[in-house]
């Protein structure tokens, strides 16, 4: 049966099990979004092209399912690569298709064209320009099983528009036929079952072991499988800033997160460690400060089903291939078995008593505002965590107000916490989190911002109330760019240069209102529970809260760039226990 | 050249795919030395012959890269001692009446050839392994050399001792193809 490029494209989309599409149209695009009515696939329409992009990475995150992103040529495209960036540095499964012009008007300079796969090349993991309506189909279903399988990652089809307006003969490829077409993509899932048999081996044998738990636990559903070894071999677990959830925050194995704002213990684990068992992390410089000081007695165990990933930072003493669930199954397995065997685990006993010390004697902690003071963000989110109703998944933006969610926030269950951490992009929360929320209407879903951040992509909360997706926002408003101020304080003689933001301007409560949000703003500590309170009553529109919050506050501990774990600043208070770290 | 990688790329014949693999070195701050890219013996696929210069560690670490791009189906890595390398080249050199015979005499004695002869200039080209080359452009350079083209090098591995013999056998049987 004949069909356009373009019916074969929505057909192709709905073959994907796609329920929804976050896009705007434009000229080149036009023709797709004829049959989109026709469809029972729902269309988010957001107001600038990068909130679709983020839309779908939270809906990624919190769903497993790609994201995916329908929008038009040249400055849409253009408007894509920052999403792409994001998802493609934290492996987010997305599928964007874009419009191009006319295949006889590429390369002329045409109206709203550009070199969309050229732009998107290294931000992508494939991308692929069609060049006949023939084949839509084929070049939808690679970008869906590309951006879903090994490490997933962002695709995009570019589909000029004469391909959408002729006609095809519609034909759904077979996996074998999808398999035939990418004869160079195979990705390793099974471990190497030697490499496997090593890491059990080296585990039963470590003193100090520490459980390095990445994002890629997240991406193979592998938190049981992990929660599962640490119980076995009662062995402590960090969970990296893409990973906060993987493991049960409350759970008495968890350390929180690592890095270079990680908790004292978390990081001081790793660093005094003798055997890292990394699974799905990628040693990034955030994690390992300088990399010749980090965990300097530790052997290495890398689980990772990127093969560029091993030995990339950090040279695995057991390098292992494969998905993280099926490896670290394998593992456990191999462990039962060396115990059944005789092989009895080495005493750990000193190590998890040194931990529990560092826990008492170094926990997060602030400086409350005395009565009259300016609001303390960490109150604030102290706050938030205690009134969410059970599930709430958090997403942030990036900056101060991101560290402390981390810090303060309990992740009990994964897929509870969106955030952009590879490309750190400023602006991701509000549309992440309208992404989130549709992914999983049946969750609360607060979004932490900062007042920097959310001036980038705010006017996307019109698409969510317009859309009836009922998100809320909390603003930790401390009028600066406040990582920046933090940095400008520390490290170059408090010059502040370019980050003082207006305290006046815009007028966050006005603003939500005018985008049709409930907006509330709060300046002390007493106002605060009430106005939580009033947000997570409010199921019918957005809700945006004001925090006014102390503009001094830093986030600790820290280990400045470029320094060694051992190196990292404790607030001033545990500075003279410091000696407790060794 | 020292230090002087050879790796051969398989990859799906399939437009860009050159430009994700430049873009790949290019990202990292390599520099190409040479670079051909042609038709392979299988219709769909091309081999890309790309000679790098570059330390052990960050070359592993690129052809890992290398081969997450999805069209790049297999990747090896020559050893030089272990490899057959050619490459052409072409050169348009100046030539005083003169001078002819000795470019001539040149050429012959490195086994080119001569491709087009002119009142001021001579067109020569030759093939064979790039240190041959590297010589021959050093002593042709004393003339004057108006224009040169080299192609890069392509190489395939070197057979090893048993199917060199095996090859010859075939070649009888299987229309000269290696086994």
């Amino acid at each position: 049966m004949k069909i356009t490029g373009a019916q074969a494209l929505i057909r192709s989309l709905e073959m994907e099990h796609v329920e929804t599409i976050f896009g705007l149209p434009g000229g080149c695009i036009l023709p797709a979004y004829d049959p989109l009515l026709d469809s029972p696939i729902r269309h988010v329409l957001v107001r600038h092209e990068q909130g679709a992009g983020h839309m779908a990475e939270g809906y990624a995150h919190v769903t497993g399912r790609p994201g995916v992103v329908l929008v038009t040529s040249g400055p849409a495209a253009t408007n894509m690569v920052t999403p792409l960036m994001d998802a493609f540095m934290d492996s987010i499964p997305m599928v964007c298709i874009t419009g191009q012009v006319g295949t006889s008007a590429i390369g002329t300079d045409a109206f709203q064209e550009c070199d969309t796969v050229g732009i998107t090349r290294s931000c992508t993991k494939h991308n692929e320009l069609v060049m006949t309506a023939q084949d839509i189909p084929m070049a939808i279903r690679q970008a869906f099983h590309i951006a879903t399988t090994g490490r997933p990652g962002p695709t995009l089809v570019d589909i000029p528009k004469d391909c959408l307006v002729n006609t095809m003969d519609w034909h759904w490829p077979t996996d074998e036929e999808v398999a035939e077409s990418l004869p160079g993509y195979r990705p390793t899932i099974k471990g190497h079952p030697r490499m496997i048999k090593e890491a059990a081996k080296l585990i039963l044998a470590s003193e100090r072991p520490v459980l390095y738990v990445g994002g890629g636990v997240l991406k193979a559903r592998a938190a049981e499988a992990v929660r599962e070894l640490a119980e076995l071999t009662n062995i402590h677990v960090v969970t990296t800033l893409m990973a906060r959830g993987a493991f049960p925050d409350d759970h008495a194995l968890c350390l929180g997160m690592p890095g270079m704002h990680g908790n004292a213990t978390a990081i001081s684990a790793m660093q005094q460690s003798d055997l890292l068992i990394n699974i799905g992390a990628r040693f990034d410089d955030r994690i390992t400060g300088k990399v010749s000081a980090f965990a300097p007695e530790a052997k290495v165990i890398h689980v990772d089903i990127d093969p560029a990933e091993q030995g990339k930072v950090r040279k695995p003493d057991v390098p292992i291939v494969g998905d993280a669930k099926y490896v670290t199954e394998e593992i456990i397995k191999a462990i039962k078995d060396l115990l059944q065997h005789g092989t009895t685990q080495a005493d750990t006993g000193a190590w998890r008593s040194k931990i529990s010390g560092w826990r008492e004697q170094f926990p997060l902690s602030y400086e409350p505002s005395e009565p009259g003071e300016a609001l303390k963000p960490q109150f604030c989110l102290e706050a938030l965590r205690d009134s969410a109703p059970e599930g709430t998944i958090l997403v942030s933006g990036v900056g101060q107000h991101q560290m402390w969610s981390s810090q303060y926030w309990t992740f009990n269950e994964p897929y509870t916490w969106v955030n952009s951490g590879g490309l750190g992009t400023m602006g991701f929360s509000v549309p992440a989190a309208i992404g989130a929320k549709v992914g999983r209407p049946d969750r609360t879903v607060w979004a932490i911002d900062g007042d920097g951040c959310f001036q980038m992509t705010a006017q996307e909360l019109v698409t969510a109330t317009v859309e009836r997706i009922p998100i809320k926002v909390a603003i930790l408003n401390n009028s600066y760019l406040g990582m920046v101020r933090q940095w400008q304080e520390m490290f170059y003689d408090e010059r502040y240069s370019e980050v003082y933001l207006s305290p006046e301007v815009p007028n966050f409560v006005m603003w939500a209102e005018a985008m049709g949000c409930v907006g509330i703003r709060v300046d002390s500590p007493e106002e605060v529970q009430p106005a939580i309170d009033k947000a997570n009553s409010i199921n019918d529109r957005p809700v945006v809260i004001d925090f006014r919050v102390d503009a001094r506050e830093k986030v600790f501990p820290m280990v400045p760039a470029g320094y060694g774990n051992d190196d990292m600043l404790l607030p001033e208070w545990q500075e003279c226990n410091r000696g407790g770290l060794k | 050249m020292t230090n002087h990688h050879i790796l051969s790329v398989l990859v799906q014949n399939r437009p860009g795919v050159l430009a994700r693999v430049a873009g790949l070195f290019a990202r990292r701050g390599f520099n190409i030395f040479s670079l051909a890219v042609a038709p392979a013996e299988d219709e769909g696929f091309s081999r890309i012959t790309i000679v790098v210069d570059v330390e052990n560690a960050p070359l592993e670490q690129i052809v890992k890269q290398l081969f997450k791009l999805i069209e790049v189906v297999k990747i090896s890595e020559l050893d030089p001692r272990r490899s057959v390398e050619r490459e052409l080249l072409l050169a348009t050199v100046r030539t005083a009446a003169d001078q002819r015979g000795q470019v001539v005499e040149l050429t012959n004695i490195f086994e080119g050839k001569i491709l087009a002869v002119g009142a001021e200039a001579i067109t020569v080209s030759l093939d064979g392994h790039p240190d041959k080359l590297d010589d021959f452009e050093e002593l042709l350079a004393g003339y004057g050399i108006v224009e040169l083209q080299r192609t890069g090098r392509v190489a395939l591995p070197k057979l090893d001792r048993d199917a060199r013999l095996r090859a010859v056998s075939n070649k009888k049987t299987d229309n000269g193809k290696a086994g």
